[in-house]
């Protein structure tokens, strides 16, 4: 790693003011970007940690909504919301190992938006609402393809609202040497629909399966999406796994959740 | 540099860091503490688990100053106070969970972490806990028995069904 200055302010204000300085970047629970700057991919001149600020931590629930503070770790989503929304915890707990669970964030996860990552797909699938320092972000408009997002320069993610569904799971087919999904599907039931989304498959990142959507709300069955297959164009492919293979998966994963949901 | 604080197997300890100084380099590096192993450095092993707070971290990838103030436990502080060895450590030998033992600090810091939130566990249970942490040597199903061990269960039937 370059060195940089580091700096852990105890209040969101705080955190803002360090983060206006150039080169300044926030550091969540660090579980990626301190491996990719280990690899010197990325060499920010100062960090600033957001471990230390209340505001961004804990689960509550608000009425039908569940509320994730920013920096709250995947371990404590994993038990804290395991009461009023499953589907969310169990995937929070798919996350990584115990280890990288006890560090890495719900915050941290979407800011970076790994094509890969467990988070963007409950975020996009649920119709969450991202809350920032400046501004409310709906799902649909947050994600902006690979590791991009609509979140501008000194922007922080304070937390994220979750409409709770009456049912919903995350089928995810494990990569197994890097744990990220291979191909995973979010599916949740809410009573104006069903949201499909789809994570580690595309090149554009998490997406919305719209053709599932319109299946399963009309049945929610896996035999609904029995016959829908997702178009391998536009699908990763590395090593691990064909554009079709990708594809392929993502029709299995989908009906495993429709299967799983509670 | 900056004089980082944290307290290490309940002393208060102090040295320098850099903001880019890991937890792992600040414990081996600094304090002198080398028990605790740098093996993947890529956050996948799990050599260089230990303690934070209570709670199982990888500290290479974890910042020293992030750190600063915490509580943590590393494996010179998994030793009885009279110098022997503690419970999950006498487990490892009793049941043969090591080889080379270069992943066994990690290991044990996991299976304290584990037996501190669920003091009874299933074999499936730790199986699936361990995943953060690789053994290239005794492929795992020592390690399972030791840690099934170390929580009270009896492991004998086990040790049949892992020699089949």
């Amino acid at each position: 790693m370059y060195a940089f200055d580091f700096v852990k302010p105890s209040s969101l204000d705080e955190a803002v003011a360090a983060l206006a300085d150039e080169g300044a970047q926030p550091l969540s629970g660090g579980q990626t970007l301190l491996a990719s700057m280990k690899q010197r991919l990325n060499a920010p001149e100062k960090l600033v940690s957001l471990r230390a600020i209340p505001e961004l931590q804990g689960v509550r629930r608000e009425g039908d909504t569940l509320v994730v503070g920013a920096a709250t770790t995947h371990a404590r989503v994993t038990t804290e919301a395991a009461a009023d929304y499953p589907g969310l915890a169990a995937l929070a707990g798919q996350i990584g190992d115990p280890a990288v669970r006890n560090l890495g964030t719900i915050g941290g996860s979407l800011a970076n938006n790994d094509p890969s990552a467990c988070y963007p797909a409950a975020v996009l699938g649920s119709g969450a609402t991202v809350a920032t320092n400046r501004r409310k972000i709906a799902a649909d408009d947050f994600f902006a393809g690979m590791f991009t997002t609509v979140l501008e320069e000194g922007e922080i993610i304070t937390a994220v609202h979750f409409p709770i569904p009456q049912r919903a799971a995350y089928a995810k087919f494990q990569q197994p040497a890097s744990r990220f999904a291979l191909t995973a599907a979010y599916v949740a039931q809410f009573a104006d629909g069903v949201r499909v989304a789809i994570t580690g498959a595309s090149e554009g990142g998490v997406f919305r399966w719209s053709e599932a959507e319109a299946a399963l709300s009309a049945d929610f069955r896996p035999e609904a999406v029995a016959g829908l297959k997702a178009p391998a164009e536009g699908m990763i492919g590395d090593l691990h796994g064909t554009p079709e293979y990708r594809a392929h998966l993502v029709g299995v994963m989908t009906r495993r959740a429709v299967a799983a949901a509670r | 540099m900056t004089q980082v604080s944290m307290t290490v197997n309940g002393k208060s300890v102090s040295a320098e860091a850099e903001g880019r100084t890991l937890l792992v380099q600040y414990l081996r590096e600094g304090l002198g503490m080398t028990g605790t192993h740098i093996g993947c450095d890529t956050s996948q092993c799990g050599a260089c688990v230990v303690l934070v707070d209570g709670k199982a971290v990888k500290s290479c990838t974890m910042l020293a100053m992030d750190a600063d103030g915490a509580e943590v436990t590393t494996i010179e502080g998994m030793a009885n106070a009279d110098g022997s060895l503690g419970t999950i450590q006498q487990a490892f030998q009793d049941h043969h969970g090591l080889q080379c033992g270069f992943c066994t600090p990690g290991m044990v810091m996991s299976a304290a972490a584990l037996l501190a939130e669920n003091p009874k566990p299933t074999e499936a249970e730790v199986r699936h806990y361990l995943e953060g942490n690789l053994c290239r040597c005794t492929g795992y199903h020592n390690i399972v028995k030791a840690v099934l061990a170390a929580s009270g269960q009896n492991v004998d039937d086990l040790g049949a069904v892992a020699a089949e």
